[in-house]
């Protein structure tokens, strides 16, 4: 029986939706577990590269933060931030960012600055970080995220980074030339955005997940009329996963190991 | 002055440079990023001089600028990102300064805080760039009306424009220019002619330099002239830039600096366990701050075990196999 983790499958069903030759903007965690495992199966053209600057590391052992120093180890080359934005909004480039939030809506806005007021906030968060300018800049956004009402929300309490914003055009109108939130990745299933009207909807749902199960977990109404199982994570795809990416298990493992059904 | 005065004269200790160069009030900019080059020697040394009232200007910054906060030194700040990677997502004396309103803050991106670095490197009043339009970044304001009449302060948080050379409608994001009166950096190292060179990424440390009225840059390493004019393409800011150099060797500790030490997991678990709990707080900063007297004897408490644990292979940069759980 395969056994793996929700972080597992998160990454590999993530790493799926890389195609080769892409650019990819990596955060740390579970989206460099995707990142690096989707060039190491099945898209070896792709970049790995992070905010900070470095792009291509060798990436033998898991960064730990996006300025590890093994973020800038086996390098193609180092440079800055203002070098790593020019590289994340070239037109010429199909770029995809990975991101994480507390908080998502329907339409894949995002917030990572606070719950709560914002000048007195129940909870305060990191901040934006690189998120808003990626989210502004990418040719598409791929966010993860863990599966409950409290983080899928009718309305955020601070949009840091813009998805599909109101809907429909309502992007473009912004001013924003390209991107969009392409997808969210959860510990349930993967959703994505209808192409007219940019609402979320369920696209996979992972084995031993119900379609139920999802919309208990999402607070606001979401479309699952298309939605499939997802496919199980291959021998492959793990191996890949925890004997190359991650070794010293820092990310890969997480309580919830578990056998699907 | 013949350039060998002009060094002796900027080589000076971090008490030195503090009691010269940092006033209360001060607004100051930090390199490094998140758990990487942080200028942790002088930012110990602020802290033991009771500095107040700072006014931080930051991208991503991570333990010198959550432990400024939770000393007491910081009073406004302007940030993208207050986080420790894994080792504290969101740092903590941060959140709790923020959460319980004891200090002023207005939050930008990435970015648009190298951008605005980069717009005080070239004297420009302001910069433009698309990244930004739709986010509460751009509606909600931290700052009170009152400090934005402040000299310090830009006037308003961004502004925005229709792009002036579109036929249609095409908004454009305005940024402040910043340039702060001070910035601190952490280098490998500093030749004797003064020159800075920084290995491995560089951030947005080369922006902030250059838009700070002084500069502060402490490094492992002072080399001959010779050494680092061999190969000037590895080099990142000319001596002039530089007010004062400070030789701190593991200066950055407990932060990284590539190719000389990895970051110390157990010091930053430490730190986040203490930083956690107000009077645990207290205590974590008379035993590693203001019960040391120096660098050095900070170090000596760090331990030769934990130094060569954390000792960075020469080849890729990092200490590999370092237990970092």
């Amino acid at each position: 029986m395969v056994m793996y983790s929700d972080n597992e499958m998160m990454a590999i069903a993530a790493g799926r939706l890389i195609k080769d030759g892409d650019i990819v903007f990596a955060g740390t965690g579970v989206s460099m577990l995707a990142a690096t495992a989707a060039k190491r199966i099945h898209a070896p053209g792709a970049v790995v590269f992070f905010e900070t600057g470095g792009i291509d590391p060798a990436l033998d052992e898991i960064p730990m933060t996006v300025a590890d120093l093994r973020v800038m180890s086996g390098t193609s080359l180092n440079s800055g931030l203002i070098e790593a934005f020019s590289t994340v909004g070239h037109r010429k480039l199909r770029t995809i960012a990975f991101l994480g939030a507390a908080q998502i809506d329907r339409y894949g806005n995002l917030n990572t600055t606070s719950i709560g007021d914002y000048h007195k906030p129940k909870k305060r968060f990191s901040g934006s970080g690189g998120a808003c300018d990626v989210a502004s800049l990418a040719s598409g956004v791929i966010t993860f995220m863990q599966h409950d009402k409290r983080r899928f929300v009718e309305k955020l309490d601070y949009l840091t980074s813009v998805g599909w914003y109101k809907g429909g055009n309502s992007r473009q109108e912004l001013g924003l030339r390209r991107g969009g939130a392409m997808a969210v990745v959860t510990n349930l299933g993967v959703l994505r955005f209808h192409d007219k009207t940019k609402e979320m909807y369920l696209a996979e749902y992972f084995p031993a997940v119900t379609v139920e199960q999802i919309r208990k977990n999402t607070g606001f109404p979401i479309d699952a009329s298309g939605a499939k199982e997802a496919l199980l994570p291959t021998a492959e795809e793990l191996r890949v996963l925890r004997e190359e990416v991650d070794p010293q298990r820092l990310i890969c493992q997480s309580n919830n190991e578990k056998p699907p059904g | 002055m013949n350039e060998c005065r002009e060094f002796a004269d900027k080589l000076i200790s971090p008490e030195e440079a503090v009691k010269r160069f940092i006033f209360n009030g001060c607004q100051l900019a930090l390199g490094g990023f998140t758990i990487t080059r942080n200028p942790m020697a002088v930012v110990y040394e602020i802290i033991r001089q009771r500095i107040k009232d700072i006014h931080l200007v930051c991208h991503s910054n991570g333990q010198a600028l959550d432990i400024l906060i939770g000393a007491g030194c910081v009073k406004r700040l302007e940030i993208a990102y207050g986080g420790n990677g894994r080792y504290a997502p969101t740092c903590i004396r941060f959140g709790k300064a923020v959460e319980q309103g004891e200090i002023e803050f207005e939050d930008y991106s990435n970015y648009q805080m190298a951008l605005r670095f980069l717009a005080g490197a070239l004297s420009l009043p302001f910069i433009p760039t698309k990244t930004g339009l739709g986010s509460d970044l751009m509606h909600c304001e931290g700052f009170a009306p009152a400090v934005r009449k402040e000299e310090q302060v830009a006037s308003m948080k961004y502004a925005r424009i229709d792009n002036p050379f579109s036929r249609q409608k095409d908004e454009v994001v305005l940024l402040p220019a910043l340039n702060p009166d001070v910035t601190i950096l952490h280098a490998q190292y500093v030749g004797e002619d003064g020159t800075v060179q920084i290995n491995g990424l560089t951030f947005a440390d080369l922006e902030q330099a250059k838009a700070a009225d002084t500069v502060i840059v402490s490094c492992e390493e002072i080399v001959p002239r010779s050494f680092i004019r061999a190969d000037p393409d590895k080099n990142s800011l000319p001596s002039f830039f530089v007010d004062a150099i400070v030789k701190v060797p593991f200066g950055a500790h407990p932060t990284a600096c590539f190719k000389f030490y990895d970051y110390d997991p157990k010091h930053l678990n430490l730190y986040r366990k203490m930083a956690e709990d107000d009077s645990l707080f207290r205590e974590y900063l008379d035993e590693w701050v203001y019960g040391v007297s120096s660098h050095q004897a900070y170090l000596a408490k760090v331990g030769t075990e934990m130094l060569l644990n954390i000792k960075a292979s020469p080849v890729l940069g990092y200490a590999p196999g370092l237990d970092r759980k």
